[in-house]
């Protein structure tokens, strides 16, 4: 029976030759995430169940980054409380404060891998699609039953077919790609089901973009998405892979609820406008929004590529009186090396101020929390009311290039305008 | 008498619980700020045993548990909407709050109308105006893990048996 990439993970993982979409599978997962929001609630579920140890250690990993540094006692006794449960299980692959956003530490250090079936106790798990495999979201009850068990049950989803094709123009991004396909499909226009990217145009987009791509999936309902492994894939995973892994493909007459194309070549930069992920436009239509802040970081745009892309934008200029603008790298290795190529002295010399690698101001409980009545634009995901903090404050998303373009004029700006 | 509390499409679980307030994982610590960004005073109106009722995509958003924790914590007894986001309709199992797919239902209710849920058939009343609309009845294998009361109790009743009771029924 012809199946997907998502449907052939699925089946592999729950012992199955071949499995369709509707049916429930009962599948043993490769990789199983926590952080310092959902991982409390895991480690207090396992004690309620009385569950003593963690299936695997070495498949559990555990990332300190949405409180991090911590901000209240709350936070840092929550950071105490997952340090001890790691050392009790002997979880070697915990990222304490300071190493970056869980989205990015798994894949640069290689947990993300073709073929694979990743859970996290996070939504934007689908980042990690963007490496071939099948990587979904999960509550953290859940969590505690994979922990116990290392399985779990799913609903295999029905596969939707996005074809890219053509090339990025200068200062267009992902991101931009991304924000019209969720404007096209709407917030829950791709509820339960899995996403496949294809298309000519990907092989000219880096893992970093197609991450940013597959992040957003999740905005859309979707419960994966994902981009085939290729020679872009295998270059980035080269040094890093934890362990061996085996690559899979849809087969060529695999069967799909939808198709969309997208043409590379006539997008223009996007924005998604308060507050909804979905209610998106293109910049100039909104262009002289006057804004208060500017984020440039989160795991769906905080990479070295994103920085270098606000930084031609800004550099030698200064950002616009009156606007604070915050740079957070997604990780360590995006934070050294932005400050070996000096990509961090060009944003800070312009004017920005970059915190600790975390998630920031992304989602209103740590740094650059915003106030009523305030406007700020954003790198990151999800602009809903009150997500950054005051709900009568607004977010819009946007484009590294147009965030920084923005934060240049202090008002909203295509980035082809400076 | 439970009240209907209607709320519109894409109630995401920022709405439900904002980022800020999840240092807290007690539930009626929760319950203090759930659906403040969207209605300020709702914490201090809601009675146990009230029931949401919603349009499309409840809950989209954050995996964040602490969304059907805080719904719970204010005694909601149910959420009705026409559609759910995939997280948080699993997470709501698992917390034992029932979640009930009902096309028709938004439509015939406005907030304040009595309302009482049928989870065994799938129906919704309206308990001010009279009618009845149907919703999805929920897998066999989900009823089990709501009668315990989530999935903790569940897996606790389980525990020395095998697994998760599997079902090819959708969800
Ligand atoms: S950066 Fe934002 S979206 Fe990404 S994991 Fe952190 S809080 Fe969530």
């Amino acid at each position: 029976m012809p199946m997907t990439i998502a449907e052939k993970i699925l089946a592999r993982a729950s012992g199955r030759r071949s499995v369709s979409p509707g049916e429930i599978v009962e599948a043993r997962v490769d990789v199983a995430m926590i952080n310092d929001i959902t991982g409390p609630i895991t480690v207090e579920a396992l004690e309620k169940i009385g569950v003593k140890k963690v299936w695997d250690p070495s498949r559990v990993v555990i990332v300190l980054d949405h409180q991090a540094p911590p901000t209240s006692i709350e936070a840092s006794r929550e950071h105490i409380g997952l340090r001890r449960f790691a050392a009790r299980n002997g979880i070697q692959n915990f990222f304490d404060v300071g190493e970056g956003v869980c989205h990015e530490v798994l894949p640069e250090n290689g947990f993300a891998l073709p073929g694979e079936l990743i859970v996290g106790a996070d939504s934007h798990t689908c980042t990690y699609g963007a490496f071939g495999c099948f990587a979904t979201g999960i509550g953290s009850t859940d969590m505690a039953a994979v922990f116990a068990t290392g399985k779990l049950w799913f609903r295999v989803p029905e596969s939707m077919l996005i074809k890219v094709e053509g090339m990025l123009r200068s200062r267009v991004s992902p991101k931009d790609l991304i924000l019209k396909i969720v404007g096209d499909v709407g917030a829950d226009g791709a509820t339960y089901r899995a996403i496949e990217f294809t298309g000519s145009g990907l092989s000219r987009i880096s893992v970093g973009g197609r991450m940013t791509m597959c992040n957003m999936g999740v905005e859309m309902g979707a419960k994966a998405a994902i981009v085939p492994a290729d020679e872009v894939t295998f270059r980035y995973l080269k040094g890093r892979a934890k362990w061996a892994y085996q690559p899979v493909y849809s087969d060529s007459d695999a069967s799909y609820v939808d198709e969309m194309k997208c043409d590379l070549s006539k997008l223009e930069p996007q924005l998604a406008l308060p507050h909804n992920v979905d209610k998106v436009r293109p910049v100039r239509e909104v262009a002289g929004v006057k804004i208060d802040q500017a984020f440039l970081g989160s795991c769906t745009n905080g990479r070295l590529e994103d920085l270098v892309e606000a930084a031609k934008v800004l550099e030698g200029k200064k950002i616009a009186p009156g606007v604070r603008m915050l740079v957070a790298p997604a990780s360590r290795e995006v934070y050294l090396e932005a400050l070996r190529k000096k990509v961090l002295q060009k944003l800070v010399e312009a004017g920005a101020i970059v915190g600790s690698p975390s998630c920031a101001a992304c989602m209103g409980g740590h740094i650059g929390i915003i106030g009523p009545g305030e406007v700020c634009i954003s790198s990151s995901n999800r602009n809903f009311r009150g997500r950054m903090g005051s709900p009568e404050a607004k977010v819009y998303l946007g484009s590294p290039a147009t965030v920084a373009a923005s934060a240049l004029r202090g008002e909203i700006t295509d980035p082809r305008d400076v | 008498m439970a009240k209907a509390w209607v709320f519109g499409d894409n109630i995401s679980t920022d709405d439900i619980i904002a980022g800020r307030y999840l240092v807290q994982r007690n539930p009626k610590e929760l319950a203090k700020h759930v659906m403040e960004a969207v209605d300020p005073g709702f914490a201090a109106k809601v009675r146990a045993g009230d029931v949401i009722v919603a349009g499309k995509n409840f809950g989209c958003g954050s995996s964040r548990e602490h969304a059907p924790m805080a719904l719970k914590g204010a005694g909601i007894a149910a959420v009705v909407a026409e559609s759910f986001a995939r997280i948080f309709f699993r997470n709501a199992i698992n917390q034992g709050l029932p979640v009930l797919i009902s096309k028709e239902a938004r439509r015939g209710f406005k907030t304040g109308d009595g309302i009482r849920v049928d989870l065994e058939r799938g129906e919704v009343l309206n308990t001010s105006t009279g009618r009845k609309f149907d919703a999805e009845p929920l897998p066999d294998f989900l009823m089990e893990i709501l009668r315990a009361g989530g999935l903790l109790n569940y897996l606790k009743r389980m525990k020395g048996k095998r697994g998760l009771p599997r079902k090819k029924t959708a969800v």
